[in-house]
């Protein structure tokens, strides 16, 4: 295909879903219908897009992509700043390289298999539902559906736009409309309320807070990564992935600012991606972000949103390598805050019941899988698992929609609207009820897991213990063991609380009416999860190690060589000046790495059985694990606590600053107060004016006026009328002038003075 | 025809004069008929403007379209009026928010023809000061603004009228009586008044010398002077601390004169900054620009807290006022440090281009946005009547288009990427980063609040369970989406693809640091 058509087809892969956006927005937002008719068509052109331009680069030879990773690339001048005869413009444009293209086949059909799967999910068709801004309980057809279609198209745009954007900028105006659309869909109920939380089995926040949540917390990290960003722009004098990521660059750039500055600025970069990605000590929005719809929190957690954080660290990965080396505590720091937050939220996941938050605080376990995996370099590895993860990412999700769902049937069909659909203590037994989603959660759980050989999610852990082990067996690396035993404690725990979850679900006997009268969803839904299901296992034979088991020539590595590809040939020079310690490799062979993952992902599962499915729950029975962890069950279930502390620590004083100190005390009291005191003042000055107007002005005058005239009255008697005492006083003066005169002259006067 | 084109200017400025003094002969009962005459004068200034827009020779990105008669020969001073890439897009601003501003006044049911008569007038005041190159002919417009708006507070105001625009006007007066002085013994000393001409000849003066004419030092005359003009103008834009104006006029005024007010008024400070203090006094600008970072950091960081503290609707959007002004003012600090730098930094002048760039940008985004963010308070008090954040709840399911749009000017107004906001603020951001790190860094603590304080008035007006009382709100009127709909296509349009105002801009902003 030629060239140009390649650049124009990849700027439509985000420009179609945004302009539905807008048609939708604009024309038809009466028509639920056609909005998601409208929605459908774009989302499925862009998959077709895509992978179109991501086969046709990938299908190039290895050797071709090495040396030249960028193989499309197209800019328009966006901002003028400066001269512009001089052609000083601030250019945008797209660009499709190795890792792109392996992230455009991944997004683009994660997102339209979450785009049919809505349709079901809103019930379409089953009549017009009457409550606006809030679930249908009747499951009747979403009111709302077009404005729901509308937002999704525009988070899909977005994401897309991401992965494409060859810049730093574009890239952080894609992020942050996904911001936008992620705040608009996890409030997407906006009028939704909750009891009191102390009388909910299990306490939420009602969607419209979570989606201030989200949005907030993920801000924290987006103004500091702004800094990061002009940094960079100051920096490097360019904010294109391509220009900016050369040998030559980097070692101009050390030059001037330093390793350090250097390190600050991935760290201040690298910390967009601890809000976006949810890593400690920002995670606490993604949990609360299920109280969007189940689509929502599919696309979310799985296509777009958190796995942004992790391919913008893939795109800067070069900056992030070079500061490893320069800076060893900035690995520290990455790879510690990715290690904490697997293992944190793994144990967190242990103790909840919520069958959505399960989910969701295993995706910030695993995304911290990926961060470790960046923080010590491994790069293959984490995009790896990035592409692996969201695919059995979003089939759990929807399938736990699924789930929801038809518990959300069973309670229509058996009057009872006071269990929490989501609650897994009141399921069991929906493995007979609905086979479909039980299957394709079955085959999701178990990728999660790391089953082994045959699930996507053992590869790619497998591949970031493999690193982390190298790391430590080769240089000795003490961070890289740590993040090791870490890893797999966490994966055994992953490995546990999935197969608790899948017990709990779908094993035993129905424990409520709920999941007595639950049925299977509509074929919406359950062929995404087919589909989904599929990517969830094979993608992962694309990545077995080209020497797996001690072999050659047997297995050829795809995913390694083709990801690889994006940075050989820079990294083969930053090798040689020094900048890096690793050039982009195969790892040699070792057992151990294997070893682990089979006994941390068979070793969790197993555990998991003997707890859970062995003796399922009975109707009334509390989960085992309550009496037996006591209160670190209470203290897991709590979420270790840090939303309370937050609100302690940041939420509650920061209210308090903005009503009694920025406004009342600052404002109210002390510069108003100010201001009313030299108004106060001078009106006091004004009185005094007043007075002394009074008292000396007008009283003044009256005295001058009555000395005038008694002077004058004296004056009076000098007016004799007798003309010989005038002529005497004429001549008296005369006299008297004329010495004067000659005194004048004789100059004797100008001797006196 | 020739006689139009060859005095557009000129015709811009007094026009609306023309138009305030036939509607004022026009009979007070004829309500309809004054407001669409008014709407439709308003229109006239529009046109001229886009006739200028399209005549702008972009090449020479000086001052074009340039007018002087003599007026008052026997001080020095004539009428010098001229437009640039700045204040042409300060023009373009103010002829698009009057119209749209009349047409919000519609709903102005007292004294329709005085209100109008005031509206067209103040339209002239600061069309005449965007376009002045004289500085007495500056400072009478500068006054002149300011009685229309006055009065405009004071009797179509909210119920602490008489507090706000008293409080507005003796502030802004007492800040242009420092301007006058200084004004005065700059025209003196130099024997002219002239902008350009003050330029080659004020600004060379050797700084240990003595003024011709008043026999004071040069040093002493210059400072002095240079803080009045700052202090005038910092209270109009407004700078932290000198804003606690702000809410209280912005608060009490009608809608059509709280628009005006934050879309064009506060405008003028800031413009004032950039045409006159970095200009003429390029030596004490640069030893105060960290002072003026400083304060725009108070002003973004405090200003955004204020903000997230209100429960008054209108008084919430007032805040964000001096909020986002803050980055304008951090932009001209970035501006006041590069100008007066002497010899040549590297990328120094490169960031300040930048910086100013987004200084006028934002100038003109906030305009476009703090208007629309107005109006929606009004569309809401018009029919709720009251602007406590607290009494609202689940108003976007019975005013679902007004909720969209009020999403869309919020988001808009927080700086989301794709919407005018952003382009402004980040220019600022990456122009200041490599001068006032420090005073930027703390600044995005303001940056986060504005998230806040936007959020809460999104949530606490459109979010929630429908209370009753609001249940038969009726839908926007056909009139109020006029008003809003050419709003948001700029802010749109600006998001997307800025460089249609950018160019403009950014052409004389280069000049001037070459």
């Amino acid at each position: 295909m030629n060239e140009q058509t390649l650049e124009l087809m990849t700027w439509l892969i985000p420009a179609l879903p945004i302009l539905a956006f807008f048609i939708i927005a604009l024309v038809a937002h009466r028509n639920r219908t056609l909005s998601w008719v409208i929605a459908w068509i774009a989302i499925m052109s862009s998959l077709v897009l895509s992978w179109t331009v991501s086969l046709n680069v990938l299908t190039s030879s290895l050797h071709e992509l090495e040396e030249h990773p960028v193989q499309i690339s197209s800019t328009i001048d966006w901002l003028p700043l400066g001269d512009y005869y001089q052609g000083e413009w601030l250019q945008i444009g797209v660009a499709v390289d190795p890792l792109t293209a392996i992230m455009l086949l991944m997004v683009s059909t994660a997102t339209t298999m979450i785009f049919i799967y809505s349709v079901g999910y809103h019930n379409w068709g089953h009549g017009l539902g009457k409550h606006k801004g809030e679930p249908q309980h009747d499951m009747t057809e979403e009111p709302l559906l077009a404005r729901f279609f509308g937002y999704m198209c525009l988070f899909g745009g977005a994401m897309l736009m991401l992965v494409v954007s060859d810049n730093l900028l574009l890239l952080f105006i894609a992020w942050e409309i996904m911001g936008f659309c992620s705040y608009a869909l996890i409030g997407f109920w906006y009028a939704r309320e909750y009891p009191d939380p102390k009388d909910m089995p299990i306490p939420r926040i009602p969607p419209r807070k979570a989606s201030i949540k989200a949005f907030m917390t993920t801000r924290v990290a987006d103004v500091v990564m702004l800094l990061g960003i002009v940094f960079m722009w100051t920096a490097f004098g360019t904010m294109n992935f391509s220009q900016a990521f050369t040998a030559e660059k980097f070692q101009e750039v050390i030059a001037i600012i330093g390793p350090v500055g250097l390190a600050i600025m991935t760290l201040m970069i690298f910390t967009g991606t601890v809000g976006k990605s949810a890593q400690w000590p920002l995670h606490v929005w993604l949990p609360d972000a299920m109280e969007g719809p189940t689509p929502v929190s599919a696309i979310i957690h799985a296509a777009a949103m958190v796995s942004a954080g992790i391919f913008m660290l893939l795109r800067i990965f070069p900056m992030i390598a070079v500061s490893l080396e320069a800076t060893p505590w900035t690995g520290l720091i990455i790879a510690g805050i990715g290690a904490f937050t697997a293992i944190m939220a793994a144990t967190i996941a242990v103790a909840q019941y919520d069958v959505k938050a399960v989910l969701a605080y295993s995706t910030i376990s695993q995304l911290g899988f990926m961060v470790a995996a960046i923080g010590l370099g491994a790069y293959v590895a984490a995009v790896f698992h990035l592409i692996t993860h969201a695919f059995f990412k979003a089939l759990l999700f929807l399938a736990s929609g699924s789930v929801i769902h038809g518990m959300e049937h069973g309670a229509l069909h058996a009057h009872d609207h006071h269990h929490d659909p989501q609650d897994m203590r009141y399921m069991g037994g929906l493995r007979k009820k609905m086979p479909v989603t039980f299957w394709t959660f079955l085959i999701g759980g178990l990728a999660l897991a790391g089953f082994p050989l045959i699930t996507a999610g053992f590869w790619s852990k497998d591949e970031i213990f493999a690193d982390a082990w190298y790391q430590w067996s080769h240089d000795q690396k003490t961070l890289a063991l740590v993040v090791f035993v870490t890893l797999a404690v966490a994966a055994l725990l992953t490995a546990f609380y999935t197969m608790r979850q899948i017990s709990l679900t779908f094993l035993g006997k129905p424990r409520t009416e709920l999941a007595e009268h639950a049925s299977e969803s509509s074929r919406f839904m359950t062929i995404p999860l087919v589909i989904l299901s599929i990517f969830a296992v094979a993608v992962g034979w694309s990545g077995i190690s080209d020497r797996f088991l001690g072999t050659s020539d047997i297995f050829y590595n795809f995913f390694h060589h083709y990801a690889g590809a994006q940075y050989f040939h820079l990294f083969e020079e930053l090798y040689e000046m020094g900048l890096v310690s690793h050039k982009i490799e195969s790892l040699p062979w070792s057992w151990m790495p294997l070893i682990t993952s089979l006994v941390v992902a068979l070793g969790g599962l197993a555990l998991g059985w003997l707890v859970y499915a062995r003796r399922p729950l009975e109707k009334g029975q509390q989960d085992p694990m309550v009496n037996a962890l006591g209160p670190v069950h209470r203290f897991l279930n709590n979420k270790w606590g840090w939303d309370g502390l937050y609100d302690k620590l940041f939420i509650k004083p920061t209210i308090w600053f903005s009503e009694r100190v920025a406004y009342e005390l600052i404002d109210k009291r002390i510069i108003d107060g100010i201001l009313h005191f030299i108004a106060r003042t001078t009106y006091k000055i004004g009185a005094y004016l007043k007075l002394f107007e009074e008292k000396v002005i007008s009283g003044g005058l009256d005295r001058v006026k009555d000395l005038f005239l008694s002077v004058s009255r004296e004056f009076r008697y000098l007016q004799t009328g007798k003309i010989q005492e005038y002529a005497l006083i004429s001549v008296f003066i005369a006299t008297a002038l004329a010495v004067v005169i000659l005194l004048i002259n004789s100059g004797w006067l100008v001797n006196l003075f | 025809m020739d006689a139009i084109l060859n005095n557009l200017l000129i015709l811009t400025i007094f026009f609306p004069l023309v138009a305030s003094l036939i509607i004022f002969v026009m009979p007070d009962d004829a309500k309809n008929t004054i407001r669409r005459l008014a709407f439709l004068f308003s229109l006239v200034p529009l046109v001229l403007t886009l006739v200028m827009w399209f005549n702008y020779d972009r090449v020479d990105a000086g001052m074009q379209f340039q007018t002087i008669l003599p007026w008052f020969p026997s001080i020095g001073s004539s009428f010098h009026i001229g437009l640039d890439g700045i204040s042409l897009a300060m023009v373009l601003l103010t002829v698009i928010l009057i119209p749209l501003a009349i047409l919000v006044s519609f709903e102005v049911e007292d004294n329709v023809r005085t209100f109008m008569f005031l509206f067209l007038l103040m339209e002239t005041a600061m069309l005449g000061l965007f376009a002045s190159l004289d500085l007495i002919i500056f400072f009478i417009f500068w006054e002149f603004g300011l009685v229309p708006m006055y009065f405009l507070i004071k009797i179509w105001g909210g119920q602490d009228r008489e507090y706000a625009s008293f409080k507005f006007i003796i502030y802004t007066m007492a800040g242009s009586l420092g301007l006058l002085l200084a004004i005065q013994i700059m025209g003196v000393s130099m024997g002219t008044f002239d902008i350009p001409e003050l330029m080659n000849t004020w600004v060379t003066l050797p700084s240990d010398g003595v003024l011709p004419n008043v026999g004071l030092p040069v040093d002493l005359v210059k400072t002095l002077a240079f803080w009045a003009f700052v202090i005038a103008f910092a209270i109009k834009v407004p700078i932290w601390p000198f804003h606690t104006w702000l809410p209280d006029a912005h608060t009490q005024a009608p809608t059509g004169g709280s628009m005006i007010l934050a879309g064009v008024l506060l405008k003028l400070g800031a413009y004032g900054f950039i045409r006159l203090v970095i200009p003429l006094f390029p030596d004490q600008a640069l030893t105060t620009a960290g002072i003026l970072a400083i304060l725009g950091m108070l002003s973004i960081v405090l200003g955004a807290y204020a903000a997230f503290g209100q429960w008054d609707f209108k008084r919430l959007v007032a805040y964000s006022s001096v909020n986002h002004m803050g980055f304008v003012v951090l932009g001209i600090a970035v501006m006041a440090y590069a100008y007066g730098m002497p010899g040549d930094v590297e990328g120094l002048n490169y960031s300040a281009i930048i910086a100013t760039n987004g200084a006028v940008l934002q100038m003109f985004n906030h305009g476009v946005t703090a208007a629309g963010m107005f109006f929606l308070v009004g569309v809401i008090y018009s029919r709720t009547h009251t602007r406590d954040l607290k009494k609202y709840g689940g108003i976007w399911t019975v005013m679902p288009v007004y909720g969209m749009i009020l999403l869309f000017t919020s988001m808009a107004s927080l700086g989301l990427p794709g919407l005018n906001g952003f382009v402004g603020e980040f220019l600022v951001v990456r122009g200041a980063w490599p001068v006032f790190t420090v005073q930027l860094a703390l600044s995005m603590l303001g940056l986060l609040m504005t998230g806040a304080y936007i959020l809460k008035q999104i949530g606490e007006t459109l979010h929630g369970p429908l209370k009753p009382e609001w249940a038969g709100l009726p839908r926007m009127t056909l009139r109020e989406h006029l008003v809003i709909w050419p709003l948001m296509v700029l802010m749109l349009t600006l998001g997307v693809w800025p460089q249609w105002l950018l160019a403009v801009i950014n052409d004389t902003v280069t000049k001037l640091f070459s």
